[in-house]
């Protein structure tokens, strides 16, 4: 049977991919970043899955115009790197797990999920900067992802709770795969930032650190959390902290952290990476 | 029987210095929006390069919105419906970096807003809520 073993969170923010694509990682400025994902590079050396189920949201750059699913799955054989206006990023193709993500559309229905798929589309800096930071320069990335596509960015976005729900109706549809499979879910974007106006470049380290803190072992209150909270304390950005609601409930009760990083700034952005082993 | 709001919609009016995108910001935008992502393609960047209203014109935006474009005013465009992650291709466009896309929105130098970013960011106290004032 399939197994949901781990779960990483990290911020996707496309300066870091910038940043990695040119050769930045060593600059005074990124070190601290690239630094806080040393531990991770080896840690999936000895726990690279075989499939990712890697929740994020896309940036305006196959969703967002013509169509707003609140969650879809891209449903591809493969997906190839957004062009967000500089050209794609140099990055491997990302290949799917067409069974894992025919079976779990099911079940999530069966759960009173009605997700939306995605025969066609490309991926953008939410999902291939995780990829990068966690597996680094590669050929070919290791193993095959599901992109798992949530909306924070036009209201009405997805509630906390919902979202708790559909981590949790991830965990059960993955059990329930008859095939031997070792399964990551990644939960990305965060922490706390604002992209205009006024307020642009609000950071709550305070809020943050506390989201961490209660990330691991004590997350049920994280989930009452509401998008206006989110939009007052992090930012109209922040809220893509919901994504990693997902990732915590689809590992179950019991995990074990491995790490947690926290960091500002990256560009406009709190970057936030933290690393569970499941426990049951 | 629907379920009981948590909090009023108007609520996501109350923060300060912020326009929450929302679907009916997302119509008004459509047509901005669509010519945003028409630069995703290098052959759209270079013919926007080359002649902006002219390309401008080919998509149903209003007029105001047009102007903003030319004008690169961000601020202008999050007010008429826009939001950044469409706006980011037209800084990209321009060899922008997002830090400095946003920063233009800040009503702060780029400087000054990226030496804040140094520091820490920018604390949420007293902009929470405009009613609240906290």
């Amino acid at each position: 049977m399939a197994r949901i073993s781990a779960g990483i969170a990290t911020s996707h923010v496309p300066a870091i991919g910038a940043a990695f694509d040119l050769g930045k990682t060593k600059d005074p400025y990124w070190a601290p970043v690239f630094e806080g994902y040393e531990f991770v590079k080896e840690w999936i050396k000895d726990n690279t899955p075989d499939v990712v189920i890697l929740v994020y949201n896309d940036h305006a750059s196959s969703l967002m115009m013509d169509i707003v699913p609140t969650f879809a799955m891209g449903f591809a054989d493969e997906f190839q790197s957004a062009d967000e206006g500089w050209g794609r990023r140099p990055v491997p193709v990302v290949k799917n797990h067409i069974e894992l993500a025919a079976h779990i559309a099911e079940q999530l229905v069966i759960d009173e999920f009605d997700i939306t798929l995605i025969n066609e589309m490309d991926v953008d800096h939410g999902l291939t900067v995780p990829l990068s930071l966690v597996f680094g320069q590669v050929e070919e990335w290791p193993c095959k992802v599901i992109p798992f596509v949530v909306n924070v960015s036009q209201f009405p976005t997805p509630s906390g709770e919902r979202c708790w729900k559909i981590g949790e109706a991830i965990r059960n549809a993955v059990k329930t795969f008859p095939e031997d499979l070792n399964v990551q879910v990644w939960g990305t974007g965060g922490m706390s930032h604002q992209l205009h106006g006024t307020r642009a470049g609000l950071i709550n380290e305070e809020f943050d650190r506390r989201f961490i803190d209660l990330l691991a072992h004590e997350p049920e209150e994280l989930k009452y959390i509401t998008r206006l909270e989110y939009l007052r304390e992090t930012g109209t950005e922040g809220i893509e902290l919901i994504m990693w609601l997902i990732m915590r409930a689809a590992l179950g009760y019991g995990v074990e952290e491995k790490k947690r990083f926290y960091r500002v700034p990256a560009s406009n952005t709190a970057v936030g990476h933290v690393v569970y082993e499941c426990k049951s | 029987m629907p379920r009981t709001r948590l909090y009023p919609l108007a609520d996501l009016e109350d923060i300060p210095g912020t326009k929450v995108f929302t679907a009916l910001r997302s119509r008004e935008a459509y047509y901005l929006h669509k010519f945003c992502m028409s630069l995703m393609k290098a052959e759209n960047r270079e013919e926007f390069k080359a002649d902006e209203r002219a390309y401008l014109d080919t998509f149903k935006m209003t007029e105001e919105q047009k102007q903003a474009v030319l004008d690169r005013d961000l601020t202008k465009l999050i007010d008429l419906g826009g939001n950044m992650y469409f706006l980011v291709k037209l800084a990209s466009t321009d060899g922008l970096s997002a830090l400095k896309a946003v920063s233009t929105t800040s009503g702060m130098g780029v400087e000054e807003y990226t030496q804040m970013m140094l520091e820490g960011g920018r604390s949420p106290e007293g902009i929470r809520s405009i009613r609240d004032k906290n």
